[in-house]
């Protein structure tokens, strides 16, 4: 007799939905650990409310599944509320905690409303269900919350970690920081033939000198990007590798000899320079130290 | 028929591809570029590809085999204009033209050419040319 049970839900929420609401808000900030502020302890209420009175609604229609339309209510208001509170960096079992905390106080009611212990049992086992299945609900927005905030973090991560800079006239620099993956290739290897086809530079200085490691993959990729840059007319030259990566390179067994490779980002900077025949001149000043 | 327009620019000939290849195109491309070169005996040839938005692997094939040719007949080539997007898929196809010069501009691939020509200057026997 499921609508039956429901209807009881109903009838007790009606009942003692003011002792419910109060029992409820005292048990998560029991839970909560934390005494809360005034403005904290006023926003708790009305979201629990709100969520009372939806859930309300959605008990009166009868239907216990909450897929059902009947409880898009709930379940949007569900939704907003683990999302708000997964940017605000709270923990997951807060998070739960909203909705499992609400299991307490409609027992207390239900307990009181029913005389028939197997009809207590019933109702007890049903309402049960209900919470656990709006708490799962509730983790899962959450969690849906959490990967779009990686998700978007990853996002800048890349953008943030490939500037093109120009150099010189003609020469333009690509300080790699982290790892390259395929997906930061493809990023750094469009972002660079895109600075060379505005500053119309003739040389690109690739500088490793923050990129951890190397391996086979890496440098593969690396290999990608100078070819790159030379079927747009540009030359490459790789600079910043440190020691132990010269070491790994060879040991790994790969073919750096086609491009141009320097120890740091000052000695490639001279050779395009000389390449691009400028100069640099150290101007000798005869009214200086000399006496 | 349609056919890929080749310009005689002094001892260049610049060619400017601005349609979507297709075999039949290229072979006769092919035909007529030779055919020039022998006739104006040019050193250097440009082929500008910066209309081009999208590349296969027979484009590539293509662009190798002609440069390939122009050695042959003792002209240098130089492959101007690519766009990064086009760069970018011929390197993930495999095919890093490996052997083709390239330029960013027309401009600069006729610089590169003629600094290619001035240091391996050759002279042509029986060439006539006026050399002071």
């Amino acid at each position: 007799m499921a609508p039956n049970t429901e209807n009881r839900l109903h009838e007790t929420l009606q009942k003692n939905g003011q002792s419910i609401l109060r029992e409820w808000i005292a048990q998560q900030s029991k839970t909560s650990g934390r005494p809360m502020s005034a403005s904290q302890e006023k926003q708790l209420e009305g979201e629990c409310r709100e969520f009372l009175s939806v859930f309300g609604q959605a008990i009166q229609t009868g239907a216990d599944d909450i897929s059902r339309p009947e409880w898009k209510g709930a379940r949007d208001f569900l939704t907003q509320l683990s999302a708000s509170r997964a940017r605000a960096g709270a923990t997951p079992i807060q998070t739960a905690m909203f909705i499992f905390a609400l299991k307490d106080p409609l027992f207390a009611g239900i307990r009181e409303n029913e005389g028939d212990s197997k009809a207590l049992a019933e109702a007890i086992w049903r309402t049960t269900l209900l919470v656990d299945r709006l708490g799962l609900f509730t983790m899962e927005a959450f969690q849906k919350t959490r990967e779009e905030v990686i998700a978007r973090q990853q996002q800048e991560l890349l953008e943030l970690s490939t500037p093109v800079v120009r150099l010189w006239e003609n020469v333009l620099a690509l300080p790699l920081i982290g790892t390259l993956d395929s997906a930061r290739t493809q990023v750094v290897m469009q972002n660079l033939l895109e600075a060379i086809v505005q500053t119309r530079s003739d040389i690109a200085v690739i500088d490793i000198t923050g990129v951890p490691t190397v391996d086979t993959l890496v440098a593969q990729h690396l290999l990608k990007t100078v070819a790159a840059a030379r079927l747009m007319g540009a030359d490459c030259i790789i600079s910043g590798i440190r020691p132990q990566i010269a070491q790994t390179i060879i040991h790994l067994g790969v073919n750096l000899e086609d491009v141009t490779t320097k120890a740091t980002l000052a000695d490639a900077f001279a050779v395009a320079l000389k390449r691009t025949g400028f100069a640099v001149t150290r101007e000798t000043r005869s009214n200086g130290n000399a006496g | 028929m349609e056919r890929i327009p080749i310009l005689k620019m002094g001892e260049f000939l610049l060619v400017t591809i601005q349609v979507d290849m297709h075999d039949r195109l290229a072979l006769t491309l092919q035909d007529d570029l030779t055919e020039q070169i022998v006739k104006w005996r040019a050193r250097g040839v440009l082929i500008d590809i910066s209309a081009l938005e999208m590349v296969d692997s027979f484009i590539g094939r293509m662009l190798s085999n002609i440069a390939n040719m122009a050695r042959l007949l003792d002209a240098q080539t130089v492959v101007v204009g690519m766009q990064p997007s086009v760069a970018i898929t011929l390197v993930e196809l495999g095919m890093p033209m490996k052997g083709i010069r390239t330029a960013l501009d027309v401009e600069k691939g006729m610089h590169t050419l003629r600094i290619y020509l001035a240091n391996n200057g050759r002279n042509r026997d029986g060439d006539g040319s006026t050399t002071v």
